[in-house]
């Protein structure tokens, strides 16, 4: 046995306060009573759905989470190889099923462009306003829903209220609250019914409204902010090799809007709108930027009604639907992120592969980084802030 | 080598690369000199498709040289010609008829398993393109893009469980969907739906002639080429 040589301690001046920390750290470790892990979910109110978290606590400090996804996995992209486009749409509604009509749009361009079919642009003005429609009813479900997770009752009411105006008016147009099921390839379903313009501008004026009521009643509170501010930070750069995207990154100072920035896919560049970005990429940054965004859709759908081109809303389809063989990647700013579709054709009458690259599976991968050191309590604060729908995880 | 044609299944009238993909390819040509196997365009947009040997090299010239900062996804394809269902056998013909022989999209590829990724730059010209690698069909393994893009980690768990492809050096490749006991790889065409071996999928019943339609004609585009 081999003992070390002993050390040359050299002697020094030290603080006495110094050794007391020293010993308090000594007790620490000599009390260790080992880590904790905590269950939350698959049942957690929290979690929006089935989303199940294992984290190990160390007292009140998370040290590791580990989120476990796929109690909702339907198996979509296996399920697409078996159907035809026309059908395709009716699954793909139930992906992100607070927004269907935004998870449409972009397989439903996919298609169209492998085809070299262009919606009328009336249509396109629908679907435009429609997307706009179902992200402010996203959003305002949200804006809602994150004062309920830290405490705060009453913004929930007002959003449940104030979201079913809008999703009144989806219902109008579509038939389905949630499934509108409303894109054709080619075009729409059908034209707006009589009288929807006006009942719509009268909805826009009580959402730019109800955001002034959560603006004074949530973010000018000192109790949400105390319980949002600097709680879950995600740098850009982080953020973005997770794949986060949409209004979570823009939280993050990240100045990159598909509506904007990527490839054309709806006439958004005939709008007058801005996009808003949050320096600090914390979880009150990630409500801030929602509720301003809530503001422009409304404002953009204002715009859009007035500015609707008269015209057809379908274009010349064959009645049996066969995309030619090659493939198309089309993404887009859906509430949630970016939504996209990898569509593989080999010229039949159904899709060969079809890659589903949903927003809130990329959100919800970040939570292993983002939830390490936090408090108990902010783990529901950062789950409720990064705002995911378990359908868009699971797919 | 890198001006090869793109391969047929590329259709007849294949967009060519727009100005910002044509930049793209230029730099990521001279990163990754013969590693660059191949490159098509899809609507435009650029694909590329790299040496195995080289796909986390492409993966770090994109992020450096390319300031694609933004992992969209990372998932498979699996070309082998869908297994065909006989008639006769009473099993369901509800679904499309893909072609029977094996062909490859865009950028082409070497054999059935490809893996495939989309990349993209937060940054002011948003430059994005979508790399493709084959693997080997008996043992199929990759390098893993996690010390790359931290975002990785989930997107190669779902590749590894849907297509069964080993990312070596992957720090806990397991089941992300489906439970722990699972066997088999669905997202594999040789998978069989079984919903659909079980019960054949009755839509077709349902379905009446339009009027004017003779009865044993067409029926109403569903899925079936009624021509």
């Amino acid at each position: 046995m081999t003992t070390t040589p002993p050390r040359d301690i050299p002697e020094f001046d030290v603080d006495p306060t110094l050794y007391r920390h020293l010993a308090d750290t000594q007790m620490n470790v000599e009390l260790d009573t080992g880590d904790m892990i905590l269950n939350i979910g698959p049942q957690h109110p929290a979690t929006h759905g089935t989303l199940r978290l294992v984290v190990r606590l160390d007292g009140e400090r998370v040290v590791a989470a580990d989120p476990i996804i796929g109690y909702m996995h339907r198996g979509y992209e296996k399920l697409v190889e078996f159907r035809t486009y026309p059908q395709i749409t009716t699954l793909i509604n139930r992906i992100d099923w607070l927004s269907s009509f935004a998870n449409e749009v972009p397989f439903i361009a996919a298609a169209e462009r492998l085809m070299e079919i262009e919606a009328p642009p009336r249509a396109q003005w629908i679907r435009t306003t429609l997307t706009e429609l179902s992200r402010i009813a996203t959003f305002l479900l949200f804006l809602g829903e994150m004062g309920l997770q830290v405490g705060a009752i009453t913004p929930a009411f007002y959003g449940f209220r104030d979201r079913e105006y809008v999703l009144n008016l989806i219902e109008a147009v579509t038939g389905g609250r949630f499934h509108p099921n409303f894109n054709r390839i080619g075009g729409i379903k059908e034209d707006l019914p009589w009288g929807w313009i006006a009942d719509c501008k009268q909805a826009m004026a009580k959402v730019l409204e109800s955001c002034d009521t959560f603006e004074d009643l949530v973010v000018g509170n000192p109790i949400f902010e105390q319980r949002t501010r600097s709680i879950g930070i995600i740098p850009a750069s982080v953020g973005a090799s997770y794949g986060v995207s949409g209004s979570n990154l823009r939280a993050s100072g990240v100045d990159w809007d598909l509506r904007r920035d990527g490839k054309p896919y709806l006439p958004y560049h005939e709008l007058d709108w801005k996009v808003w970005t949050h320096p600090d990429g914390d979880s009150f940054a990630r409500y801030w930027v929602r509720l301003q965004e809530t503001r422009e859709s409304a404002r953009m759908v204002l715009q859009l009604v007035d500015g609707l081109p008269s015209g057809p809303i379908m274009a010349k389809v064959p009645r049996i639907i066969k995309v030619p063989a090659g493939e198309a990647w089309i993404n887009t700013e859906n509430p949630l992120g970016e939504m996209g579709y990898y569509v593989v054709s080999k010229g039949a009458t159904g899709p060969f592969r079809v890659k589903i690259r949903s927003a809130s599976f990329s959100n919800v991968s970040i939570l292993p980084w983002v939830l390490r050191g936090v408090f108990v309590p902010d783990v529901i604060t950062i789950l409720a802030s990064l705002y995911f729908i378990l359908g868009d995880i699971d797919r | 080598m890198a001006d090869a044609p793109t391969t047929e299944a590329d259709g007849p009238t294949a967009p060519a690369l727009d100005e910002r993909a044509q930049q793209v390819l230029a730099r990521l040509e001279a990163e990754l000199g013969d590693a660059l196997v191949e490159h098509g365009s899809a609507l435009g947009d650029l694909v590329v498709r790299v040496r195995p040997d080289a796909w986390r090299r492409a993966a770090e010239a994109c992020r450096q040289a390319l300031d694609c900062d933004f992992l969209s996804f990372v998932s498979g394809i699996d070309w082998m010609p869908t297994p065909v269902v006989e008639e006769d056998a009473g099993g369901d013909t509800s679904s499309p008829v893909q072609p029977r022989e094996m062909t490859f999209g865009v950028a082409g590829s070497a054999g059935r398993l490809q893996v495939f990724a989309h990349v993209e730059s937060t940054y002011a010209p948003h430059w994005a393109v979508t790399l493709k690698t084959d693997v080997d069909e008996a043992a199929p393994r990759l390098e893993s893009w996690v010390p790359v893009y931290a975002g990785a980690d989930w997107h190669e768990r779902e590749t590894w469980e849907m297509y069964g492809v080993v990312f070596d050096g992957h720090p806990s490749l397991r089941h992300l969907y489906l439970p722990a006991e699972f066997e088999g790889h669905p997202l594999r065409k040789d998978f069989p739906l079984l919903a659909r071996d079980v019960k054949p999928w009755p839509g077709l019943v349902d379905v009446e002639p339009m009027p004017g339609e003779s009865e044993a004609g067409e029926t109403a585009g569903e899925g079936e080429d009624a021509s």
